[in-house]
């Protein structure tokens, strides 16, 4: 999808410690070596790009600014190029500061919860078998856009009430807020429109004929007052689910298959003990974690000794964190077994993802059902894996051989 | 010596992650927002102290509590 626009072209980082770019193309392929350079050199590192913008490099630095609502706001969460206007309700709670934080949150919490989402597991597990099915016989696939891609978006359809076969209009608008949109505001702008009808669309039609669904669930949710919540709020909300719901899950079963692809002997214990499976989604959490939230620097402060200063924006990164390896023994190995892991993939603090217990179960049941039917795979050596840009990490393109697969 | 082992939950900084509930079940609860806190009154019957242990080495916001008694 990369045709749909050309973002601008940044200079390329020749000095990563004083001068980084989450958006650099060593970055987007291989980011792990330059956050131990950045790691090395300071628990918190600044860049003039973006508008100015820090970046702090180790697990405490990271916790530090995750439960620091007071001088960190989350009004802003992405870092771009530009700073668009604030918008109150763009995406309840995780662009919400305290109080209105809470009570956002807590409307959106039951339906996540880890029993709700033993309900959607057997539907999940028929997605991950029907997706398989379209290209067992063929011996080779893309895993990234044939598999890993259509288990989030297709869960979180099904979770909100919206047709799964509009799973590629969810993708491009994500692809658009998330990547296109951080040197492209027009780009970003543009999803955001388009998404806000098509929900503005299926709100309308509830008011005719309620479901049993998440939008109606949103409709009819009252505040502590008893009141409806504004229509923003309820479109803003469904935003945040569908932009959180969809290329973070799909990235980070895309980078598991990747791991397993290339490391037969995590892949054959995996086989020989399925048990551990959920023990080695997250050690593949730890290792290859998804999502870099933002804030935006709102009082002068220090972290971990380093003075911030109002005005810049934070790259908090969740997977920087987890490859530290002050907290966690042996961080550039992937240890399926790892007893100790107290990861920071679903962020920590106030802001933790609404949808950890849904990735969870979407990337254990991805893994299961795989694992049982293709339990021989390796990277095609004539394809390229490639990486997408920017707030989320995952293999895009991802070309197996498939071996003995049944 | 018999070893006797109570978990705790700090209400104030769990945030949900359901960690405790996933590998130690016999010993925490979830309310209806996810939020965890120990199974009656914490106490750790006999054989599930390893469990209270890798609950508490994985809760991501350092909630839970393992006291000996």
């Amino acid at each position: 999808m990369s045709d749909v626009s050309q973002p601008a072209a940044h200079p390329p980082v020749t000095d990563w410690v004083n001068d980084f770019d989450h958006t650099d193309p060593q970055w987007t392929e291989d980011p792990f070596p330059i956050w131990d350079e950045l790691r090395a050199a300071s628990p918190v590192v600044h860049t003039d790009r973006f508008l100015g913008c820090y970046m702090p490099t180790t697990y405490d630095a990271v916790r530090e600014i995750a439960n620091d609502s007071e001088h960190f706001s989350s009004r802003r969460i992405i870092v771009r190029d530009v700073r668009p206007e604030i918008s109150r309700n763009a995406a309840p709670p995780i662009t919400s500061d305290p109080p209105v934080h809470k009570p956002a949150k807590q409307l959106l919490l039951p339906p996540f919860t880890p029993d709700a989402m033993k309900k959607l597991e057997p539907r999940m597990r028929a997605i991950c078998n029907e997706l398989i099915d379209g290209f067992i016989a063929d011996g080779r696939v893309d895993a990234a856009a044939r598999y890993s891609k259509y288990i989030p978006v297709q869960a979180i359809a099904h979770m909100l009430g919206i047709p799964e076969s509009d799973s590629d209009l969810f993708i491009n608008w994500i692809h658009m807020i998330l990547e296109l949109g951080i040197k492209d505001e027009n780009m970003l702008l543009q999803a955001v429109h388009e998404m806000s009808a098509y929900f503005s669309a299926h709100i309308e039609e509830r008011k005719k004929k309620p479901t049993d669904d998440l939008i109606s669930y949103l409709m009819n949710a009252r505040d502590k007052e008893g009141q409806p919540l504004e229509d923003s709020h309820v479109l803003g909300s469904l935003r945040l689910l569908l932009i959180a719901g969809i290329d973070t899950t799909w990235s980070a079963i895309g980078s598991s298959l990747w791991h397993l692809a290339r490391t037969p002997a995590d892949r054959e214990r995996l086989i020989a003990e399925p048990d551990l499976i959920p023990t080695a989604v997250e050690e593949l959490l730890r290792a290859y974690s998804p999502v870099t939230m933002a804030r935006e620097v709102v009082g002068e402060t220090t972290i971990s000794g380093c003075p911030v200063k109002p005005g810049n924006m934070v790259l908090l990164s969740f997977p920087a964190a987890n490859r530290d390896p002050k907290m966690f023994p042996d961080a550039d190995k992937v240890v399926i077994d790892r007893r100790e892991n107290r990861h920071a993939a679903f962020g920590l603090g106030i802001h933790r993802c609404i949808g950890s217990n849904l990735a969870r179960m979407e990337m254990q049941v991805a893994l299961e059902e795989w694992l049982k039917r293709i339990p021989d795979f390796r990277l095609d050596p004539a394809g390229t894996v490639t990486w997408s840009q920017g707030t989320v990490r995952g293999p895009r393109q991802l070309p197996f051989l498939l071996e003995k697969a049944m | 010596m018999t070893e006797r082992l109570r978990v705790r939950v700090d209400p104030d900084k769990c945030q949900g992650h359901a960690r405790c509930k996933a590998l130690a079940p016999e010993l925490f609860e979830l309310d209806e927002y996810g939020n965890a806190h120990e199974a009656g009154d914490g106490m750790v019957p006999p054989g599930l102290e390893d469990k209270a242990r890798l609950a508490k080495s994985n809760c991501p916001e350092i909630a839970i509590d393992v006291i000996e008694e």
